[in-house]
């Protein structure tokens, strides 16, 4: 975590027993996370780039149901 | 009719069981009798090894190390990693887990039909192991009697150190899921839990909890009493052990065995009166598990190792038989639509997901013009994608099919299909 253009050690995470499919995350963070066919969240395992990560840590506060989190990767 | 010949096994004495390679190690020999009394239990196995203190519980859990033994529940994980992250929390409790809602397989509810004591055993032995003062057994409403009476047999005893609680399961395919599991314990809904926080750290009533399958705690009751190189004297020094089949389908007996693991799938047919009709595919493990070409699995030995490089594991033990003149496509349907309906439905990949694919396996299978498109685009969107492996395991199930069924889906591309459907136990459809 020393360079501006590396990675955080954070990946994001999302309990899909709570999430709605509301789809405010992928509206948010569109470099990391798309939505599948019926409209539930892909995010991946990387690491979030770092250039990315204060608007990580945003969509984590924008779900209404406190599905999306950041944990350490 | 509990005749005393069907339990000559247990009139030699722990001797018998003890020489090495000595199978059935589990299940009385001989044909179903009705459950062991637990004098008849002592008479084969010996007595259980008095109260633990921390020095005994100490090498019993390295014993168990020793043995290699694995979960027998379908995920295979070390059973001493299991006891020594519980036992290092704080009162915590164990969970006996003979839900067994895999509806094609039979192996848990015949061990706890038959061997109910030694099931017992394992699981007053676990709790010793990790220091709770309670063992919850969780049973299939099949044993629930068998399960009570034996519990009572034990108290009348004075038998226990341990308090034995006896459960219900609910009657569902992801009631077992070690979560969900404890969620029908504490709340009554059978339904996984999200994770972390694992059930061992924080499982029933907040308290880090064991949740082991039945056949794991009798195989732990053994190891209790005769050690780590007795329990590798049959299965292979990857996978030691024993363990219990469900061999089905297009075979003439259709049976709950006990088969070192890597014994060669073709013995285990034999063990079952062999196959009733020329084979075209086996479904390995259970309705999470994979499809493979009858022939070449054949002479494969039944361990992780030897059916890896097919896609396949042993699981919870299910050996299906599809016989030629079936259909794996319409079977494979079936299956997918029944774990469809039986998703939990909090997750909505598995949720609207898996009622997706199946939709498009019964389109597949029915030659309704099945779009191929649509399924290879759904299975990565639902593969790994839920709160537990429900949805992975439907997906796996659906492209082992894919892989192995090539000339039907070519047969059903050219609008024709000559196979029959009903190999696969499918209960009927539950509403959500």
């Amino acid at each position: 975590m020393t360079a501006r253009t590396g990675q955080a050690a954070v990946r994001l995470r999302v309990n899909l027993i709570a999430c709605d499919g509301r789809g405010l995350c992928a509206e948010a963070l569109p470099e990391l996370i798309t939505l599948d066919d019926w409209g539930f969240p892909i995010v991946g395992d990387q690491p979030v780039p770092l250039r990315l990560l204060a608007g990580a840590r945003e969509t984590t506060r924008l779900c209404p149901k406190l599905a999306l989190r950041l944990e350490r990767a | 009719m509990r005749g005393s010949a069907d339990l000559s096994c247990y009139a030699a004495g722990p001797d018998a069981i003890r020489s090495p390679g000595t199978l059935p190690r589990l299940l009385p020999a001989g044909q179903p009798a009705g459950p062991v009394s637990l004098a008849a239990h002592l008479t084969r196995y010996g007595p259980l090894p008095a109260g633990l203190g921390r020095r005994q519980r100490e090498s019993l859990m390295a014993e168990v190390g020793q043995a290699g033994l694995t979960g027998r529940g379908g995920a295979g994980y070390p059973t001493a990693r299991k006891l020594a992250a519980v036992a290092a929390g704080q009162d915590p409790v164990v969970v006996a887990n003979g839900t067994e809602g895999e509806p094609a397989s039979a192996k848990d509810k015949a061990l706890m039909a038959r061997s109910p004591q030694l099931v017992l055993d394992g699981a007053v032995l676990a709790a010793e192991i990790v220091g709770a003062r309670e063992a919850v057994i969780v049973v299939h409403p099949a044993a629930r009697r068998v399960i009570d009476d034996a519990a009572a047999e034990r108290t009348r005893a004075g038998f226990d150190r341990v308090r034995i609680r006896v459960r219900t399961a609910a009657e569902r395919f992801v009631a077992g899921e070690a979560s969900a599991v404890v969620h029908w314990i504490e709340r009554g809904i059978p339904a996984p839990t999200a994770s972390p926080p694992r059930v061992a750290e924080r499982g029933l009533r907040g308290a880090p909890t064991l949740v082991q399958n039945v056949e794991t705690l009798a195989h732990l009751a053994l190891i209790a009493r005769y050690g780590a190189a007795w329990f590798r004297s049959v299965g292979t020094s990857a996978e030691p052990g024993s363990m219990l089949v469900t061999v089905r389908g297009a075979v003439r007996e259709p049976a709950v065995l006990e088969i070192g693991v890597g014994t060669p799938i073709a013995r285990a047919l034999d063990q079952a009166g062999g196959a009733s009709a020329p084979l075209q595919a086996l479904l390995l493990g259970g309705y999470f598990g994979a499809w493979v070409h009858a022939g070449a699995a054949m002479d494969r030995p039944f361990s992780s190792e030897g059916l890896a490089d097919l896609g396949a594991e042993p699981g919870a033990g299910l050996i299906a038989a599809l016989p030629a003149g079936a259909c794996g496509l319409r079977e494979t349907a079936r299956v997918v639509r029944y774990l469809a309906g039986e998703s939990a439905g909090q997750c909505g990949p598995c949720r609207f997901g898996l009622d997706a694919i199946a939709g498009q396996a019964e389109r597949l299978a029915d030659v309704r013009g099945a779009d191929p498109g649509l399924l290879k685009r759904w299975l990565p969107q639902v593969d790994g994608r839920g709160g537990c492996a429900h949805p992975s395991g439907a997906v796996r199930l659906v492209r082992s099919a894919l892989r192995t069924f090539e000339a039907e889906l070519r047969q059903h591309a050219m609008g024709w299909c000559s196979g029959t459907a009903g190999v696969l136990p499918v209960p009927a459809g539950r509403s959500r």
